[in-house]
């Protein structure tokens, strides 16, 4: 019998193991993107036209943008009166976390129109939608409220600019989506600005 | 008896002159339902404006499919039939078929849109590109087959008037249409035949490296 | 470092092992399983099976993810899984070309075991376990044709399905109870997609379960057909066995690579093989009113179709297809040769093997083509001798004047 040569052995085996292992990575890659959103996924999840031009001061309207409620909030005088008084019981007052919206609504306001407020009506807790709850000092809510969102799943509460409160169970400020004003009173919601 | 489409699928312009035939002409009637114009866009490295431009004309999104205007019932009250799909006719069809039968309609005034076609008998489909090719009709032969039938069949046809392109223009134009509709019928194909030498010479590769290897073990077999 | 790894793994590997066989596994299943040292090319058919047995359970599941089981969404969810998911035609064309290289990879199993005897004593029971496999997996392609509800899918369910009303009394209320309509319909759909993503595909792994059990415990037969059990060293282990780990996983690497090669070939260029694999008609939808102008079924399917097309009567011509593939079972029984291999048979049998060839594969294509007269006598000619080939092999093979057996294995 010939002498074993290990080493050449060790290295065919090495070498034919990298290859393979090579050769399974570039076979999982298509499974394992086919889960990613398809073709019609994307074009549903389009950016979309959103006419605000019936909404009323202090009225919300709910649009549906890649299949998550995108709520309008026109909010009247007194309402954004509130919002610098609230800064104290909040998480993150200045919307510091910078995933949370695009740069152009980093102000106090959040949003590009203060009058207008959008936002990803979805409790960034666990996935719940928050209900609009603009009634001053409610029983359930305490005398402290003065107007805001909050949440039915595990009581997140959030501030008529979408941010929430400090000691809840959810983490972040809601999100808010890429946006911008086509006219004074249309909205394309999912778009920085007028590239498609 | 097909004539030979011979159409080259990665000739991009081609495709791109076919889509505009495409949805001038078949698109009115024909849905290819199954196909997104944000796939053109995407295929033959075109913007959105552009595909929007030149190829939508029924005021679909740019990521939504080819749909036709037209209704359903009424089409069939028109033309006696359902108005066939066409996202994958080339794969039902075939290229040659296609080609073949879009240069074949010719005068029959027994017909209800004056038109017969010699690869498709009784066809329900008026000429839609008679401008193009002009109107042509039929020369026969007389055919004997094994049994020793007479039968009358088609030779070859003449113009009778002249449409705006000449016959080899037209032969050129159909093939651009024909070449649209073959990437129509499977987009990924471009894909699929660039990617397959990569993953064959990767194969190859790793079989030398495994018949090596067999072969340094089996060394201890005798 | 290495060393620090390798004397962790150990130390895993001995946990477990007092709680779940894994090295006992790995030691009687690969590193003490004895495989003849003389098996040839033809032993790659069995490890291929298992390949495209896994190809086709991934992306089966991936497709799953995607199709829609209903006549209205079905065709269509075809082709978005073709243009619209990412890699979705990849994955579609690995399975489509799967059916189809499954049942190549299974008749050159099949035909191995014609060719050396694997199936006699004591490898009955493999061989019928193998039989099951093959007859499950019928089932489990025809149902999966019908899935993208194109016309062939339609239309060839229609008549398969037919069949079962040639069954006196009970056939029409039989295939009225398997379409579940009046005829092959959304229902039909349904159930189907039910059978073929779930309940064909585990009933496929247990078989296939079942014949490795079986094969593991009688050990691999191999080219000369001879027992490599009956001589062993003092360690009993059998002289002529080499360890099937790591010799015949290299080797087998080498007919995994070269498949791989030909089925990548097929799926990268020629995914539809000019109409044998995917047809067509099958490109148009489903239309309970339109016959296409020629139904034939795959092409896997074929001999057994031409047998049945054979026969003049419609109950007969069932039967006689399911004789067909009864017969195949019955083999281990109507072999009566004292030796195994074909290296060692006489002329009688290796002419009957050659009748059988050219028959199955005469039907196989007589199945695919129009009933002409012609065709007619051909598929009655070769199905006679389809059937001689068993029924008369007990006589010939006995008969028959073979060469001695040696007393080891010839060649490596």
């Amino acid at each position: 019998m010939d002498e074993i040569d290990h080493g050449r052995r060790r290295m065919l085996l090495a070498a034919t193991a990298a290859m393979g292992g090579v050769g399974a990575v570039y076979v999982a890659t298509p499974f394992v993107l086919s889960m990613d959103p398809s073709e019609k996924a994307k074009a549903a999840g389009a950016p979309i036209d959103v006419d605000i031009s019936k909404l009323e001061p202090g009225q919300v309207m709910t649009v549906e943008w890649r299949g998550k409620p995108v709520w309008v909030l026109r909010r009247n005088e007194q309402m954004l009166k509130t919002l610098p008084e609230l800064d104290k019981f909040l998480r993150d007052p200045n919307s510091d976390e910078l995933t949370q919206q695009p740069v152009y609504t980093k102000n106090p306001q959040r949003s590009i129109n203060p009058e207008y407020m959008v936002m990803i009506g979805i409790c960034t807790h666990l996935g719940c939608s928050p209900t609009y709850r603009p009634e001053f000092a409610p029983p359930d809510l305490g005398p402290e409220w003065k107007g805001g969102f909050f949440c039915p799943c595990h009581g997140s509460t959030y501030d008529l600019a979408g941010r929430v409160y400090a000691g809840m169970p959810a983490p972040s400020n809601l999100v808010i989506p890429p946006h911008h004003y086509v006219s004074a009173t249309r909205l394309l919601v999912g778009v920085d600005s007028e590239v498609i | 008896m097909l004539d030979s489409a011979d159409i080259q699928l990665d000739d991009r312009e081609a495709i791109k002159r076919g889509a505009k035939l495409f949805v001038d002409y078949c698109l009115n009637c024909h849905s290819a339902s199954l196909m997104r114009y944000s796939r053109i866009a995407q295929d033959l490295d075109m913007s959105s404006d552009e595909v929007r431009n030149q190829f939508i004309t029924t005021g679909a999104k740019v990521g939504e499919s080819m749909k036709v205007a037209i209704d359903e019932e009424d089409a069939k009250r028109w033309f006696g039939t359902a108005v066939p799909d066409l996202s994958v006719i080339a794969r039902a069809r075939g290229v040659d078929w296609l080609y073949t039968y879009l240069r074949s309609f010719y005068r029959d005034e027994s017909r209800p849109w004056g038109v017969n076609n010699s690869v498709f008998k009784d066809v329900g489909m008026p000429h839609v590109l008679w401008e193009l090719q002009g109107l042509q009709v039929p020369i026969m032969e007389s055919h004997t087959d094994e049994q020793g039938n007479t039968s009358e069949r088609i030779r070859g046809f003449k113009l009778i008037e002249k449409g705006t392109l000449s016959a080899s223009e037209y032969d050129t134009t159909m093939r651009d249409l024909v070449t649209f509709i073959a990437y129509l019928g499977e987009p990924s194909k471009l894909q699929r035949l660039a990617l397959g030498k990569w993953v064959l010479l990767f194969l190859a590769g790793f079989l030398v490296l495994v018949i090596l290897l067999k072969k340094e073990y089996w060394r201890d077999i005798h | 470092m290495f060393d620090k790894i390798s004397r962790s793994l150990g130390d895993l590997r001995e946990w477990a092992d007092e709680r779940f066989p894994v090295t006992a596994f790995w030691q009687d299943h690969l590193v003490k399983y004895y495989a003849p040292k003389n098996l040839n090319f033809w032993y790659f058919f069995g490890s291929l099976a298992f390949l495209v047995l896994v190809i086709q359970l991934l992306t089966g599941i991936f497709l799953t993810m995607n199709y829609k089981p209903t006549a209205d969404t079905a065709f269509a969810s075809v082709e978005y899984i073709m243009r619209d998911v990412n890699w979705g035609w990849l994955i579609r064309y690995m399975h489509s070309t799967g059916a189809s290289f499954f049942f190549i990879v299974i008749y050159l199993h099949m035909f191995r075991a014609l060719l050396y005897g694997s199936y006699r004593k004591p490898r009955e029971l493999l061989w019928v376990f193998g039989m099951l496999i093959f007859v499950v997996l019928m089932a489990e392609a025809f149902m999966g044709y019908l899935l993208p509800w194109g016309q062939m899918s339609f239309w060839g369910a229609q008549v398969i399905i037919s069949l079962f009303g040639a069954i006196p009394y009970i056939g029409d209320e039989l295939a009225l109870w398997i379409r579940g309509d009046f005829v092959v319909a959304d229902a039909t759909l349904n159930r189907f997609f039910a059978f073929h993503v779930i309940a064909f595909p585990l009933l496929l792994i247990g078989l296939v379960l079942f014949h490795m059990i079986a094969l593991h415990s009688v050990g691999s037969n191999n080219p000369d057909g001879i027992e490599i059990k009956k001589q062993k060293d003092e360690n009993g282990v059998p002289l002529d066995g080499i360890p099937f780990h790591p010799y015949y996983t290299v080797k087998d690497m080498i007919g995994v690579v070269v498949f791989l090669i030909i089925f990548s070939a097929v799926i990268f260029y020629a995914p539809e093989m000019g109409g044998w694999f995917l047809e067509r008609d099958n490109f148009v939808p489903a239309d309970p009113l339109k016959t296409p102008e020629h139904i034939a079924p795959l092409w896997y399917f074929t001999p057994f179709y031409a047998i049945l097309r054979a026969v003049p009567d419609k109950f007969l011509g069932v039967v006689a297809m399911g004789a067909s593939m009864v017969v195949l079972f019955l083999l281990p029984w109507l072999d009566r040769s004292p030796v195994r291999s074909i290296r060692y048979r006489g002329t009688w049998f290796k002419l009957a093997l050659s009748v059988f060839v050219v028959s199955f594969v005469g039907l196989a294509y007589l199945g695919t083509v129009a009933a002409t007269p012609l065709a007619t006598l051909f598929s009655r000619i070769f199905s006679v001798l389809y059937f001689a080939f068993f029924l008369l092999m007990p006589i010939y093979s006995k008969w028959d004047k073979t060469k001695p057996l040696p007393e080891r294995v010839t060649g490596k």
